[in-house]
């Protein structure tokens, strides 16, 4: 049995995982499970930093991964966006890169700017 | 004279507007001091709102444009760059803006929602001397996310609230090296979730029972000295530790921003640093309601959402000339109760439940949350872990209320 708190939300459940059957206790919603799971095999998090953006009331626009990423990419993600940059208008969920690093995930804006 | 004016336009302020206009209130004004609405949201790119409220995970940002979409197609007006210096008795609310200048509005109602403000290096004490590199957590947060300035390159950060263990993540991915988490009270102030990670992750250590004890530097700051507190919080001899560093956060907590409260003569509550609240939302000056960060600071902006869109409605209820009855049961607390929101629960025949918010003053595995009319027990929760830096939430039926003078919140093994 492996204990951990559930980071993908701020309820932060106490888990429990069975290592051989990959059976997860403690979770309040199925979220739980899928956290437990990947947390043993191969550990995930959403990555979020900001892209230059001209033309608009602020210099700097929030974005994010699409997904949770491996966590091994997260730093690397983070260099990787400071290659673009982007111009006013842009709207939330407009896609920055798609598949970034070959993680999975798009990187789209998190604010109308 | 307006139906309803909201003083604050963050999340608090938003979801009060919409919750009173989808009560039948249309004329409704919002009063911002920034260009923007969604107040602090703003400057928290990172993930992790809305899970409750929207069954999905949005960046501060997305979750404020959310709710500034539901009001576009409302008759909510929104005057932004306004600052509200003060409120009357008579619900007259004085503001000044660079269009206008002064003026004053009178309203049936007025909702607070003006938030929080970081406590700084004044507020606690800390030794050694004045130099550059010095900032709340939540000035560094502004000046990455909104103008893209990173304040430091070797940061150690002092307390261990949610704004502080963000920034240790934050800064980290853009290059600099967080050194420590100091923390002086024995457990984290923060959420778990943001020990594990944004410290746990990138393997910066936290000292819990330390406090920062010597800062060094003649014009930006050159290093800390951390030491290990003992149970009186007082610095241990012998167990000092340098850090050279060019950058401390400050994380030490929010403060209600009451100043506006207080000169309307509302009463204040000590423990939370916010207005007394009955359980519409109202504070004891009539017709007038508060929600979200100023009444007590939330770590999860879904029951900020939650508690405005309740004072919207109740304000509503007032200019519907539906008014609570008077007689109010107070809320008291026991233990490690430290305190509760609302503090008094008036008889309303129209919700079926009362939330009920507080939290404790250590951290607590395996209790029963019990509330007691003095002679017997009339509600019990099991918990299986508690803690300070989370809030915790009951729904309290109001048949199980009966004809109590008071109740007692308290936490029992
Ligand atoms: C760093 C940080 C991280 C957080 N992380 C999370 C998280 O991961 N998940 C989560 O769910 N929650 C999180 N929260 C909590 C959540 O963001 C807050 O609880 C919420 O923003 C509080 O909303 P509010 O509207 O009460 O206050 P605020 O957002 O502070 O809004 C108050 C507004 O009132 C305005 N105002 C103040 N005084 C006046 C005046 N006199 N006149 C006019 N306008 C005025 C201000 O300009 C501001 O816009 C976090 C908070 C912080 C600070
Ligand atoms: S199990 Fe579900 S509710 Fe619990 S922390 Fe994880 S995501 Fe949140």
């Amino acid at each position: 049995m492996k204990e951990m708190i559930c980071v993908t939300c701020p309820k932060g459940c106490r888990l429990k995982i069975d290592e051989q059957t990959l059976k997860v206790s403690g979770n309040s919603c199925p979220r739980g499970t899928v956290y437990a799971q990947n947390e043993l095999t191969d550990p995930k998090r959403v990555v979020t930093t900001t892209v230059p953006v001209s033309g608009a009331i602020l210099p700097r626009c929030p974005v994010r991964t699409s997904a949770p990423v491996s966590k091994k990419l997260m730093i690397k993600i983070v260099q990787e966006l400071k290659k673009y940059s982007l111009t006013s208008p842009v709207k939330v969920g407009q896609v920055v890169v798609e598949n970034i690093l070959g993680s999975g995930a798009d990187v789209i804006v998190t604010r109308n700017l | 004279m307006r139906d309803l004016i909201i003083v604050g336009g963050g999340p608090a302020g938003l979801a009060a507007a919409y919750g009173a206009y989808e009560k039948g209130v249309k004329d409704i004004l919002i009063l911002e001091r920034e260009d923007t609405l969604g107040g602090i949201l703003n400057q928290c790119i990172h993930n992790g709102f809305g899970l409750h409220r929207f069954k999905e995970e949005l960046s501060g940002p997305e979750y404020a444009q959310r709710y500034i979409d539901m009001l576009k197609d409302t008759t909510v007006d929104i005057l932004s760059g306004t600052t509200v210096l003060e409120l009357r008795e008579d619900r007259t609310v004085c503001a000044l803006n660079s269009r206008q200048g002064y003026f004053e509005l009178q309203a049936k109602t007025v909702i607070l929602a003006m938030g929080c403000r970081e406590r700084t290096r004044g507020a606690i004490s800390i030794p050694g001397s004045r130099p550059a590199g010095v900032f709340t957590a939540g000035a560094a947060q502004k000046y990455l996310n909104m103008e893209g300035y990173l304040c430091g390159k070797r940061v150690v950060v002092l307390g261990s609230g949610d704004i502080g263990l963000i920034m240790a993540r934050r800064m980290t991915l853009e290059g600099a090296k967080v050194l420590a988490c100091v923390e002086v009270m024995p457990y984290s102030g923060g959420l778990t979730r943001n020990i594990v990670q944004c410290l746990e992750d990138f393997g910066i250590p936290l000292y819990l029972s330390h406090t920062v004890t010597d800062v060094r530097g003649d014009r930006r700051l050159t290093g800390v000295t951390v030491s290990k507190v003992d149970e009186n919080r007082n610095p241990i001899p012998g167990t000092e530790m340098d850090f050279d560093c060019d950058t401390l956060l400050l994380s030490v907590g929010l403060i209600p921003e009451n100043e506006l409260t207080r000169g309307a003569g509302i009463e204040i509550d000590p423990r939370t640093n916010g207005p007394l609240v009955y359980d519409n939302m109202e504070t004891t000056l009539e017709g007038v309601f508060a929600c979200g960060n100023v009444v007590h600071v939330h770590d999860l902006v879904d029951y900020v959402s939650e508690e405005a869109a309740r004072a919207g409605a109740s304000a509503a209820n007032r200019i519907l000339g539906k008014i609570p009855e008077h007689r109010a049961v107070h809320i008291k607390t026991d233990g490690a109760v430290s305190y509760t929101v609302p503090q008094y629960i008036r008889e309303n025949a129209e919700e079926k439940t009362v939330s009920l918010s507080f939290r404790v003053r250590k951290i607590l595995d395996d209790v029963k949350i019990q509330v007691s009319d003095g002679q017997r027990t009339v509600f019990t929760a099991k918990r299986t872990h508690m803690a300070p830096g989370e809030m915790e939430k009951i729904q309290l039926p109001r048949e199980a209320i009966g004809d109590a003078r008071d109740l007692t919140v308290s936490v029992e093994k």
